[in-house]
């Protein structure tokens, strides 16, 4: 089982003016099986939930709670969060020059499950997981994300989210930037993640686009730092069609 | 300072065009009274603490000698040749106090020839080891690489000794020439190299020079283009430990139209007073029309107490270039891959080593010569068991 709870979550970032709230108290539940897409403007905040789940050095949690499981998320280190299952695809992944991305990869699944992955099904499994996301073998000898088109970014992303298997997904933006093709790759990829057993997906999009292949259980609108409404995939089809003005307005 | 006729004879017959002053490259000329003694505060001194230098600088000549130990593939000799030779072979005049001093006080110098049109495959591989500090050795060498002959050159330091070596390659038309100066000494070893290229016509040539011992260590690598379409690529790598002082003092010379000139140095430091220094140069003379050059350092600080200099410069005459650019940057770890590795589970400890590696085997996949990759990882490996490893224990 896995859930993950967020409540009243409230985060800051330092600014040359002194501190900005940016989430100003996010209560989001996500259990077993069920796919969230949060939708939301620019400068919602969006990816500074993502984030901050995730314990990016840059933003203070100034209030509210988020568990994973019933553990303390906020009170572990980056490294303990992704251990206890949590999993974070980046609008921007970091390049790490000189680092493989096999390396990487067996580096991670090493450090998550507390021991080496066996030589040989592991192999096998990063280079089904890179096919089945149109990545080529030759992938892994390459630096991590770096000379990486936007699209092998986002599909490397993904090949991890099936390799690594965490409780729970979020994806940040994912979809930005993709083109058709890449998108149903990618879709394909996290639907194969959210069929198994109890896996929780925080989806963060600012397009309906990828809500076509990846069906939400539940839709909520991110605006001004909380959730402003919340739905079913119906929700999408609104925003579709309407976009965030009545939304925006009401914020001002 | 004085720019007086010998070194303007020299300069004028190296690339056949006017005498030009850089100011960070004073003119080559053999005659020590070009090249006074230091005090420190010459613009090309300024960073090199001269007292560490053990009086190298006003230092007689001496019979004390490295030992050689050498791999030569078939088809390459290894002879020794008088100072006069060395010039009339063509020899790049010493541009500072140490090589002019190493040409004056060496009195013979070695020749390793490759000859035309030669394949040689094995890497050739030079061992220089000295046995203690007190011993002041002067080191003269030629590589001279015939025309479309195809080579690669080690040369490795180790052990100990006061060294100052002036060292010229010769690389000939359409030639692939691959030099290496590695660095290995003992923690008291003193070393001045000047290690100068001439790249011949359509020639491409690499140079890597990687410090990683010493007390102090101060290199020169400078190339120069005997015609259009040579290609040269200066890599450099180093690691400074507590207290080292590690110079890399780069210039391309770009005399001829169509060159291309790439540096790429990287380096670390960990430990209080561990110093670096790299200045890089590029001068692209009014004849130098449709070349490319970049030069690039980068310097990763493990610890406090440490200081990396990193100086790029580009002086321009022509306008009329394919492109130029710098780069150099000084940081501590980029928190921003450290959060995505760790993002990943990978603990704060190994996501440092991971970078920290990641960062010098760019480099060192460049080498091209592997049975030195592999030691320079090792070595990489056994400087960071010193420090990064520990630290976030």
């Amino acid at each position: 089982m896995s859930e993950l709870v967020i409540k009243d979550l409230q985060v800051s970032v330092d600014t040359e003016d002194g501190p900005k709230e940016i989430l100003k108290g996010v209560t989001l539940t996500i259990k077993d099986g069920e796919t969230h897409a949060i939708m939301g403007p620019n400068g919602s905040g969006k990816s500074t939930l993502a984030y901050s789940i995730a314990g990016h050095p840059k933003y203070t949690i100034t209030g509210g709670t988020v568990t994973l499981d019933g553990d303390d998320v906020l009170a572990m280190t980056v490294d303990e969060r992704a251990r206890a299952g949590l999993f974070l695809a980046m609008q921007y992944p970091v390049e790490v020059p000189g680092v493989s991305v096999s390396n990487f990869l067996r580096t991670a699944k090493t450090a998550l499950d507390g021991e080496a992955p066996k030589l040989r099904t592991w192999v096998k499994d990063v280079n089904a997981a890179l096919e089945q996301l149109n990545l080529d073998p030759t992938f892994g000898t390459r630096s991590v994300n770096e000379g990486f088109s936007g699209g092998e970014k986002k599909r490397h992303e993904i090949a991890q989210l099936e390799l690594l298997n965490p409780k729970v997904a979020i994806l940040d933006e994912t979809d930005s930037g993709l083109d058709i093709d890449a998108l149903k790759v990618v879709s394909e990829g996290v639907n194969r993640f959210r069929a198994q057993e109890g896996k929780g997906v925080l989806l963060i999009t600012h397009y309906t686009r990828i809500l076509r292949y990846i069906e939400p259980d539940f839709v909520h609108v991110f605006v001004d730092g909380k959730v402003a409404e919340s739905g079913g995939a119906e929700l999408a089809e609104e925003l579709e069609a309407n976009g965030y003005e009545k939304y925006l307005s009401a914020a001002v | 300072m004085t720019v007086t006729d010998t070194a303007r004879e020299s300069v004028e017959s190296a690339v056949e065009q006017g005498p030009l002053f850089s100011h960070l490259n004073p003119p080559p000329s053999y005659d020590l009274a070009d090249h006074p003694v230091p005090t420190g505060r010459e613009e090309i001194w300024r960073f090199t603490p001269l007292k560490r230098l053990l009086g190298i600088l006003d230092g007689d000549a001496s019979d004390a000698h490295l030992t050689w130990d050498t791999t030569l593939p078939d088809g390459v000799t290894l002879t020794e040749i008088t100072a006069e030779q060395a010039r009339e072979i063509g020899e790049l005049a010493p541009n500072d106090r140490p090589s002019a001093l190493a040409a004056a006080h060496a009195g013979s110098a070695m020749l390793l020839d490759v000859p035309a049109e030669a394949e040689i495959a094995e890497p050739i591989v030079l061992r220089l080891h000295g046995d203690s500090v007190d011993d002041l050795v002067w080191g003269r060498l030629l590589v001279r690489v015939g025309r479309h002959a195809q080579a690669t050159v080690a040369v490795v330091h180790t052990g100990s000794a006061r060294y100052s070596a002036i060292t010229t390659v010769l690389a000939g038309d359409a030639s692939t020439v691959n030099v290496l100066s590695l660095q290995d000494w003992d923690d008291d070893a003193v070393h001045l190299g000047r290690d100068a290229i001439q790249v011949g016509r359509d020639a491409t040539v690499k140079h890597t020079s990687i410090s990683f011992g010493g007390d102090l260590v101060r290199m020169h690598a400078n190339v120069e283009y005997a015609g259009p379409g040579g290609s040269a690529e200066l890599l450099g790598l180093y690691f400074a430990d507590e207290g080292q002082h590690l110079e890399h003092r780069l210039f391309a010379d770009h005399t001829a139209p169509k060159t291309k000139s790439h540096v790429l140095y990287k380096g670390a430091l960990q430990g209080q007073g561990a110093h670096t220094v790299w200045i890089g140069n590029v001068l692209i003379r009014k004849v130098a029309e449709g070349i490319e050059t970049y030069e690039e350092n980068r310097n990763l600080v493990l610890s406090d107490g440490c200081q990396a200099d990193s100086v790029p410069n580009l002086e321009i005459e022509t306008g009329e270039i394919e492109g130029a650019g710098h780069a150099s940057a000084t940081a501590r770890f980029d928190d921003e891959q450290l959060f995505y590795l760790r993002s990943r589970g990978v603990s704060e400890k190994e996501s440092r080593r991971l970078v920290v590696h990641g960062f010098f085997n760019d480099l060192i996949r460049k080498v091209g010569i592997p049975s030195i990759e592999a030691q320079l990882l090792e070595t990489v490996e056994a400087e960071l068991a010193k420090n990064v490893l520990r630290e976030a224990d």
